[in-house]
């Protein structure tokens, strides 16, 4: 049926798009590799190929090693909050799914997931901040000293990775979702049959089903994590005066180098090990796939 | 998501044990909103209020005072406008391309066309931060920073979007439909446009929701091309506004909220479609 179509219709209508493809996403992708190898300062006409002296740099920067390891720190302290608390609170309103308040907790708990970035980094940023801050008045009830989160190195990080697990949880709870809905309902009327508790149900039934989905979504929540950027400005940016610790994050460094050094070809070679990191990280995923699959 | 015939777990609707859970996902919910909630209601507080604790939810005395002050101040409905022409013409960008690319790298067997598709899907494993930084020079040396095409330049193709119309024509669009109307003798575009693109709303609405979201929340990208107040983007002018030593927390707050309020508002009425679309990425396997 399908064994001959017309080519030109085809042809014709993916044109555009690939060309937009080529333009917006296979040309500065491979311009991002080229320029990684090379020393440039965006005004000079001299572009020297260095090979990979920006990669070598970038081993003793101290700038770049801090940067990497923030935002590691952030992106494993995101997973580590992320996936248990989502995985509850999914298990939880799949049963209560088709209750008119399930709607209500899908909704409060999503919206922090879509909402621009900007402004709820700014409520947090009241939350925590030192001397108005509900945070700080709260601890204090139990009688816990103010702290300076936005200030403290250490607290700064705590604060990036509350902000971006209050965002990254909604997503795990609506992926998790639907991997719960695809649990075969007959698994869970054998495991009640053989006496199991509806917590040892999801226990021994749905988590090991879930594997996959739960795969999936840290590798997101990884990702998304590596490539952090409003979040640590806002925290970081000042208000009355008093800039924040800056929690360089990985691409706040990349932006840096490019924008305000001037550094292109160092920025660039960032970029790759940003690329390089996020390849690692769904290459894993895919291995991991293929093998439970195979098992 | 709510399917009043799914069968839930075990735990049953109304027992003590239900209710209980009930409780719990109630005051989660509460939580997550709590910082949203503060802010709107900061926005609407005078200045001896905000330092008040415990902080009210509902302001004692409102006032418009903030909200008056911050449009005074800044040209924020100008970036709500900027925002929104950007956000409209980058998803209606991204539905035409996803839809025309998706139905015929999914009708059309062409030899060369599952390596196409590979790439594309391929492109979206890269984060959009890796390349921007030649996208930006582009843009530059072609004079367009500051401008709505420079802007558009990052949102104008979303992988997914393909992805998710090319799975959904190959699943539910049946060839014979295609070949009867062929035989027929209507031609390509006419097919595409009448026959496939109106049984393509579902996902296309899906996809357009979370286009228009991706948009409005961009961030890095509109940092970069716009340089100057008048061509800022909501986010940005926001960023940069609350990065000023003068403004105040009533005055941030109801700039932020002007800002938050249409997103949630949306998101509410799109709900639907926005969970069917993010739904869709993740299941990809």
């Amino acid at each position: 049926m399908r064994s001959k179509p017309k080519w030109l219709f085809p042809v014709l209508a993916l044109v555009p798009v690939l060309g937009l493809y080529a333009c917006l996403r296979v040309y500065p992708i491979a311009e991002t590799l080229r320029l990684s190898l090379f020393k440039w300062n965006i005004i000079s006409r001299r572009k020297p190929f260095v090979g990979l002296d920006n990669f070598v740099e970038l081993m003793s920067d101290p700038l770049f090693l801090e940067a990497i390891f923030n935002t590691t720190v952030v992106a494993f302290g995101v997973l580590v909050i992320t996936i248990p608390v989502g995985l509850a609170l999914a298990a939880l309103i799949n049963g209560r799914q088709g209750l008119r308040r399930s709607g209500f907790y899908e909704t409060s708990i999503f919206l922090p997931h879509v909402v621009s970035l900007v402004p709820a980094a700014m409520a947090w940023k009241w939350i925590f901040d030192a001397r108005l801050g509900p945070l700080n008045a709260f601890i204090g009830w139990f009688g816990i000293p103010a702290q300076s989160w936005l200030f403290d190195p250490v607290l700064s990080i705590v604060c990036l990775i509350v902000l971006c697990s209050w965002q990254s949880i909604g997503y795990a709870v609506l992926i998790f979702l639907v991997g719960l809905k695809n649990v075969p309902e007959a698994l869970y009327e054998a495991a009640r049959l053989d006496g199991a508790s509806p917590f040892q149900a999801f226990r021994y039934v749905a988590i090991p089903l879930l594997k996959p989905v739960m795969l999936y979504v840290s590798v997101i929540t990884l990702i998304s994590s590596y490539n952090i950027y409003a979040q640590a400005f806002v925290l970081a940016s000042d208000v009355q005066g008093a800039p924040g610790h800056l929690v360089r994050v990985l691409v706040l460094d990349m932006l840096e180098n490019s924008f305000r050094n001037y550094r292109v070809g160092y920025a660039a070679a960032e970029a790759v090990v940003l690329l390089v990191i996020v390849l690692v990280l769904t290459g894993a995923q895919f291995r991991l796939f293929r093998d439970r699959s195979r098992a | 998501m709510s399917d009043p015939d799914h069968p839930s777990s075990d735990i049953d609707r109304n027992t003590p044990a239900g209710l209980a859970i009930d409780v719990v996902l109630f005051a989660v919910g509460l939580m997550m909103l709590l910082p949203l909630v503060f802010l709107i209601s900061n926005a609407f507080k005078t200045p001896p209020e905000l330092l008040a604790w415990p902080p009210t939810i509902i302001p004692d005395r409102p006032t418009l005072e903030n909200i008056l002050g911050v449009l005074h101040e800044t040209p924020l409905l100008r970036w709500i406008g900027n925002t929104l022409v950007f956000a409209a013409l980058s998803t209606a960008s991204i539905v035409s391309t996803s839809a025309i690319a998706g139905y015929v790298l999914g009708k059309f067997d062409l030899k060369w066309f599952p390596a196409v598709f590979g790439i594309i899907i391929a492109t979206s494993v890269v984060p959009f931060e890796v390349y921007m930084i030649p996208l930006y020079l582009n843009v530059q040396a072609a004079g367009m920073l500051n401008t709505l095409p420079g802007l558009m330049v990052g949102y104008l193709v979303m992988s997914f979007g393909i992805f998710l119309v090319r799975q959904y024509v190959t699943t539910s669009i049946p060839d014979e439909l295609l070949e009867a109307a062929r035989v027929d003798g209507a031609g390509e575009g006419w097919i595409f446009l009448r026959i496939v693109l109106p049984l393509m709303r579902g996902p296309l609405g899906a996809l357009a929701v979370l286009a228009f979201f991706q948009a409005w929340t961009a961030f890095a990208w509109p940092l970069v091309v716009t340089t100057n107040k008048d061509t800022y983007t909501l986010e940005v002018g926001l960023a940069l506004f609350q990065t000023g030593f003068t403004v105040d927390i009533g005055h941030l707050s109801a700039a932020a909220a002007l800002a938050l309020v249409p997103s949630a508002l949306f998101f509410s009425l799109m709900r639907r479609n926005f969970v069917r679309g993010v739904a869709g990425t993740g299941l990809k396997e």
